[in-house]
């Protein structure tokens, strides 16, 4: 997210800078072998370089379904290509994309007869274009773009619709141990002593784990991996906690076995005693005076001064501008109310998985599904004192992150393992473990009070944000209050927001970290406010919009951004100006709520090989957790105007590309795309040295055009790339591009969502009739999976608003399964209808903006306010379950407002 | 998990010696959605896995006019879903056989697994107790028949000794004249276990007067619960608007439901009431439309 708490009075986390980066500790290592030399088998000849078992994949079977003609797309190719026809100005989307039938759920449709019967070995012959080929061209910024913007199928689809991507779980080496992991049974205790010398002799077992054979941190200090920086000793004690436990479910020891269920059998031979401490679960007891203390030695960092008294609170941040009081007295009417927001699981499909094997010389390859190779390389040497140049980190498909997958949980594990026994070491986790403790999202408290005049301005907000960020520092509380009021202009504004500590499991990342807590109080307020001063919802929105050159809470100034334009596609569109279809008897509403998130940019990089044929090879350092592989095949096909299937994309280790930070903060597409088009141009640049040698003419006077290149002006064919590729192999050798992208500005991004709810009274139960969100994309490189990510958003956003959400009692999850841990199935979600709006972002490549995140901010404000005007009554807790909807029916009822009466109005 | 033997005998004698001669607990396997998770979590540790599905007489699902319905041990709850005659007589046991988990799920489950499980939460109890079902039960002292209604001992408990198994379950024919019908509530539409569910069943003379009315409760005590107050209640009455939500209260009342994290207490019980008035409406609704 890195979002900068920059401003006179915005201190950042108690963080300290710097990279710790210590050297190899070879002895360390050679220690911690010693002492289980018992067990340890004599090292092995080096398994480490043999690759995970290749999958044997007939060419033929490859190769014969892709050329399959695409099945027939539900929408006529027109409709689908209009959103990309639209001019990117803020002007109104033209009629024709506004009646489109793209909007309306595919008809599912059969497969057509010729894909089923036709033969796997199929001749390729009769190739008929790609659908890019087909599709109009899109324009934007002058230029028109063949690849850019259309509905490219992806890249790897084939690989993954039969099995043969290879996940975290599908790594198998040859003499591969199991491991699995001694978990703490208590939220809060005292380690006093561990005993596994009976888990040692278990038969099968070959090593045991704990804290004690982490080397000693050489430098404490905050890793810069990417979106949120990670503590170097929280992060150790995550891995294995030494002294205290602080969340149930904490990891105490790992084993290694033959096989998993032996592996389990020794866990229960593992003798721990534990000294139980009181536990503090939720984020505002522990900021009480005389609550149980998380840390003995955490100080809050308040305002920059740090405090004497250790305390449950980690950091203290005031945002502010203006005159709040002043801006009170301003105000017609003022509402103040509290909210408050669950643990949620970003709940990823596949739990976190990796093998580890170290060779005879010490050195380390780790296979593991992450949402960064290089971040997790950085995390792996700092905390097992590893040199750069002996670790490699080879990333996987990965089956959902979400956030999630950036901190490294099972990596150092399997390397301690694998050093300690000289085998290879595989640990997948069970859907109980990824629950209970790899760091879901975080809870919050939110007071808000905002007041307007009666034309609804905003004359002033003051908020109080508590996040509760688990057993160590670290919850996105900075991004919650920029996020959050991010979609307003607030002459006076003051956000105090708190990191607070808990006996629960450390918080990670979740999709946009920190907003939709901060989202559910500010956009629950709006419509609050608007009911008050008797404004449509949307009207108030439009009165207060943020634009460019508006300052965010932490002082940024905003960049272009399309949130008006949102606004003004909402006000037209059919989803908020039709009347709702009334039923007797049952009770519907509609609600809206917006969405701001700034996104990351960080590094990315790359390299483009140019084959022979013209066709080429691109490394990417990103792991594809979205589709980034089309979507970079589509940069480059555009850029050397080639076909998106004559570009190969490979997700790189790290031994093979530039550095590359994590996948996450919508940043893939902005930012690795922009290294991407970089690479091309590079390819161009040196194939332009090498025609400009041959028509004798500067570098400078030759121009890349047609498929050739020719010089400037002139009438005279040129040299094709064709040809330049070709010779590549003999006259001036292999063409290699390079892209690095760093230090770009945040894209932000908004959206804008409205709901229609059905709430049954007689038991509580909700359900969403019909959905839309409205997006600004700036540039959708691939539409559809664009949608992709905005649809899955919504679903996540749904579940936090309606179904998910972590219960405890005394510091033990109650819920750590997918039965009792409720994400909505297929059957719970409607058709989630998408409307693109594509105002170019100011930096980047094509007016890209981040797409992934800012959708699952809008929901659960969404949704509760769509209860609120169904049944009158305003949740102010998620998740909004059936029981809360149904208790809270049971106070006096309130007739609320009708909704979108005044809405084309203006 | 901890490592077990697996057999899968052919016929129903073999099974009983396996089940006589074994050290250990066993435990019979039919669908395994329920056992298998129990057994990689480690919350069951048989010495003895036994599968049933390979005995042909516990596959048999037969309905006769006259003997009423016999559901073999193994028969899924797909099957019992599809089948016509269940559709049409044993309304009830129908939809909640087509309520369990989810397609793929019910193509595995059995409802003799549901049974023998004794979650105070199986959706095909409720319904087989308002049809009056009988257990088939054998072991090593021979055959047994009991009513469904005493199968229960709490949960995850039945009367089943260690050397028993269940053989089949057989519900008598219809009566003239009745409808039946079971509604849960859950806060998924599928996936997900009963948060209260409520089975019904009236049988009406020829007019409007309730001549019986059976009723019985999901998830909101520790065994599958029959509510005699209601029953009694309803019984020889016409069954308009106030006699259904008396039975409602009545029902609310009966059940004896803990809060836990699937819902509290007085949640459920508010459910039981709107589920009990609503079941009985729909059989009144099915009557009327002469479905029987
Ligand atoms: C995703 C999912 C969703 C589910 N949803 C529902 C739901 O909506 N409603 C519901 O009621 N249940 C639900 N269940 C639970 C389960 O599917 C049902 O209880 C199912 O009917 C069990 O049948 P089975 O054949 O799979 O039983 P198994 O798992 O094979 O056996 C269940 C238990 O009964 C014992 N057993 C089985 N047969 C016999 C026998 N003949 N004699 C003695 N003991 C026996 C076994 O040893 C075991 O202890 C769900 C389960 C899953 C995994």
């Amino acid at each position: 997210m890195a979002t900068s708490t920059k401003g006179a009075k915005v201190r950042p986390s108690a963080a300290t800078k710097g990279n710790a980066t210590p050297a190899a500790r070879a002895v360390s290592s050679k220690q911690a072998a010693a002492r289980s030399s018992k067990v340890s088998p004599p090292v092995k000849k080096a398994p480490a370089q043999r690759p995970p078992a290749p999958k044997p994949a007939p060419a033929a079977a490859k190769a014969a379904p892709a050329r399959q003609p695409p099945a027939p797309k539900p929408a006529p190719a027109a409709a689908k290509a209009a959103p990309a026809r639209q001019p990117p100005a803020p002007k109104p989307a033209p009629a024709a994309a506004k009646t489109a039938p793209a909007r309306q759920p595919p008809a599912p449709k059969p497969a057509p007869a010729a894909a089923k019967t036709a033969p796997a070995r199929q001749p390729p012959a009769p190739k008929p274009a790609p659908a890019a080929a087909k599709a109009e061209p899109s324009r934007a910024d002058g230029r028109v773009f063949r690849v850019i913007g259309q509905r490219v199928e992806k890249v790897d689809a084939l690989e993954r619709v039969t099995g043969q991507a290879v996940f975290g779980a599908d790594i198998a080496l040859p003499d591969m141990l199991w491991a699995k992991v001694l978990r703490s049974p208590y939220a809060h205790a005292r380690i006093k002593r561990i005993d596994f010398t009976a888990a040692l002799h278990h038969p099968g077992v070959r090593a045991v784990v704990t804290a004690a054979h982490l080397p000693p941190l050489e430098s404490k200090g905050a890793l810069q991996t990417g979106e949120v920086p990670i503590d170097v000793a929280s992060l150790r004690e995550l891995v294995l906690a030494s002294k205290k436990v602080r969340f149930h479910g904490q990891p105490v020891a790992a084993v290694a076995a033959t096989d998993p269920y032996t592996a389990a059998e020794a866990l229960e031979l593992i003798r721990v005693d534990y000294e139980p401490l009181p536990v503090v679960e939720s984020a505002l007891e522990a900021m009480k005076p005389g609550a149980p203390l998380v840390h003995d030695d955490l100080y809050t960092q308040s305002l920059g001064e740090k405090a004497r008294a250790a305390s449950n609170v980690a950091t203290h941040i005031q945002l502010e501008r203006g005159d709040v009081q002043a801006g009170f007295g301003q105000a017609a009417v003022v509402v103040e109310e509290s909210y408050e927001t669950a643990m949620v699981h970003q709940g990823y499909l596949e739990p976190q998985a990796a093998a580890a094997s170290v060779d005879a010389a010490g050195r380390v390859t780790v296979w593991t599904t992450t949402q960064g190779a290089f971040t997790t390389k950085l995390q792996l040497c700092a905390i097992l004192g590893l040199s750069h140049s002996r670790v490699r980190v080879v990333p996987l498909e990965v089956g959902g992150g979400f956030g999630g997958k950036i901190s490294v949980v099972v990596e150092p594990l399997c390397v301690l393992l694998a050093r300690q026994t000289g085998r290879p070491v595989k640990l997948v986790l069970t859907r109980d473990e990824v629950l209970r403790a790899t760091g879901p999202g975080c809870p919050s408290f939110i007071t808000l009070k905002a007041g307007a005049k009666k034309d609804g301005t905003l004359t002033a907000i003051v908020g109080r944000l508590v996040y509760d960020a688990g057993a160590f520092p670290g919850a996105p509380v900075a991004a919650g209050c920029v996020a959050g009021s991010g979609s307003y202009r607030v002459p006076n504004l003051r956000l105090e927001g708190y990191d607070v500590v808990t006996n629960k499991p450390r918080v990670q990342a979740y999709r946009a970290p920190g907003a939709p807590q901060a989202a559910f109080a500010f956009e629950s307020i709006m419509d609050q406010l608007a009911e008050k001063l008797g404004l449509d919802p949307l009207e108030l929105r439009r009165r207060n919009a943020t634009g460019e050159g508006d300052p965010l809470a932490n002082d940024q100034t905003l960049p272009r951004v399309g949130l008006k334009q949102l606004l003004e596609r909402v006000a037209k569109h059919p989803c908020w100006t039709r009347p709702l279809p009334e039923e007797p008897g049952r009770a519907r509403g509609r609600g809206l709520a917006l969405g701001c998130w700034l996104g990351a940019a960080l590094t990315s990089s790359c390299h483009l090989l140019l084959n022979a044929d013209g066709s080429v090879v691109l490394n990417l350092g990103s792991v594809d957790l979205t589709g980034t592989r089309t979507a970079m095949a589509q940069i480059v096909a555009e850029e050397l105007r080639l076909e998106p299937d004559r570009v190969q994309v490979r997700v790189a280790d790290t031994d093979t590309v530039g550095y590359n930070d994590v996948s996450a903060g919508s940043r893939t597409t902005y930012v690795t795309g922009a290294a991407v088009r970089q690479a091309c141009q590079d390819v161009l640049g040196q194939l332009k040295a090498r025609a400009a040698e041959r028509l004798e003419v500067p570098a400078d006077q030759v121009e890349f055009r047609d498929g050739a290149f020719a010089v400037t002006g002139a009438k005279k064919k040129g040299i094709t790339y064709l040809e330049l590729a070709r010779t590549s192999l003999r006259r001036g050798g292999p063409v290699m591009g390079r892209g690095t992208a760093a230090g770009l500005p945040q894209a932000p991004a908004y959206a804008a969502h409205v709901v229609e709810v059905e709430v049954d009274r007689s038991t509580g139960k909700v359900s969403i009739l019909k959905y839309t969100a409205f997006q600004d994309v700036g540039r959708a490189v691939n539409p559809t999976q664009v949608e992709g990510q905005i649809q899955g958003a919504v679903a996540q956003g749904v579940g936090w608003a309606l179904t998910e959400g972590y219960s405890w009692h005394r510091g033990v999850l109650r819920n750590p399964s997918l039965l009792d841990y409720r994400m909505p199935t297929a059957l719970d979600l409607p058709f989630i209808a998408i409307e693109l709006v594509q105002v170019p972002a100011a930096a980047g490549p094509y007016g890209v903006r981040g797409v992934g995140e800012v959708p699952i901010v809008p929901p659960t404000a969404a949704i509760a306010n769509a209860i609120y005007r169904a049944v009158g009554v305003r949740l102010k807790a998620l998740p909004m379950t059936p029981e809360a909807i149904f208790m809270a029916l049971q106070g006096p009822e309130v007739k609320p407002a009708p909704v979108a009466a005044v809405a084309a109005r203006r | 998990m901890r490592a077990f033997d697996y057999r899968a005998p052919t016929t129903l004698t073999e099974v009983l010696a396996l089940l006589a001669q074994a050290k250990g607990e066993v435990r019979p396997l039919v669908g395994g959605t329920d056992l298998i998770p129990q057994l990689r979590e480690g919350r069951k540790r048989p010495a003895l896995v036994l599968d049933l599905k390979r005995i042909p007489d516990l596959g048999r699902l037969e309905y006769d006019p006259d003997m009423g319905l016999r559901i073999g041990a193994a028969v899924t709850c797909s099957a019992v879903a599809a089948h016509p005659q269940v559709r049409r007589h044993y309304a009830a046991l129908a939809q909640a056989a087509a309520l369990v988990g989810s397609r793929a799920i019910q193509n595995r489950a059995s409802i003799g697994g549901n049974i023998c499980n004794a979650s105070p939460s199986a959706d095909t109890v409720p319904p087989l107790l308002c049809l009056s079902a009988r257990a088939f039960v054998a072991g090593g002292r021979g055959q047994r028949e009991v009513e469904l209604e005493r199968f229960f001992q709490g949960p995850g408990k039945t009367i089943l000794a260690k050397d028993e198994l269940l053989v089949e379950v057989v519900v008598p024919p219809p009566a003239k004249r009745s409808a039946s019908c079971y509604l849960r509530f859950t806060p998924r539409a599928e996936m997900d276990i009963a948060v209260a569910g409520v089975a019904a069943l009236i049988v009406l003379d020829g007019g409007r007067q309730c001549q019986e009315a059976r009723l019985a409760l999901a998830a909101v005590a520790p065994r599958p619960l029959r509510v005699p107050t209601a029953e009694a209640a309803l019984k020889g009455r016409a069954l308009d608007a106030q006699a259904l939500e008396e039975a409602g209260e009545l029902a609310a009342q009966a059940a004896q439901p803990i809060t836990d994290i699937r819902g509290g207490a007085e949640y459920r019980r508010r459910l039981v009431r709107v589920l009990t008035r609503q079941a009985l409406e729909q059989c009144l609704a099915a009557l009327q439309a002469g479905q029987r």
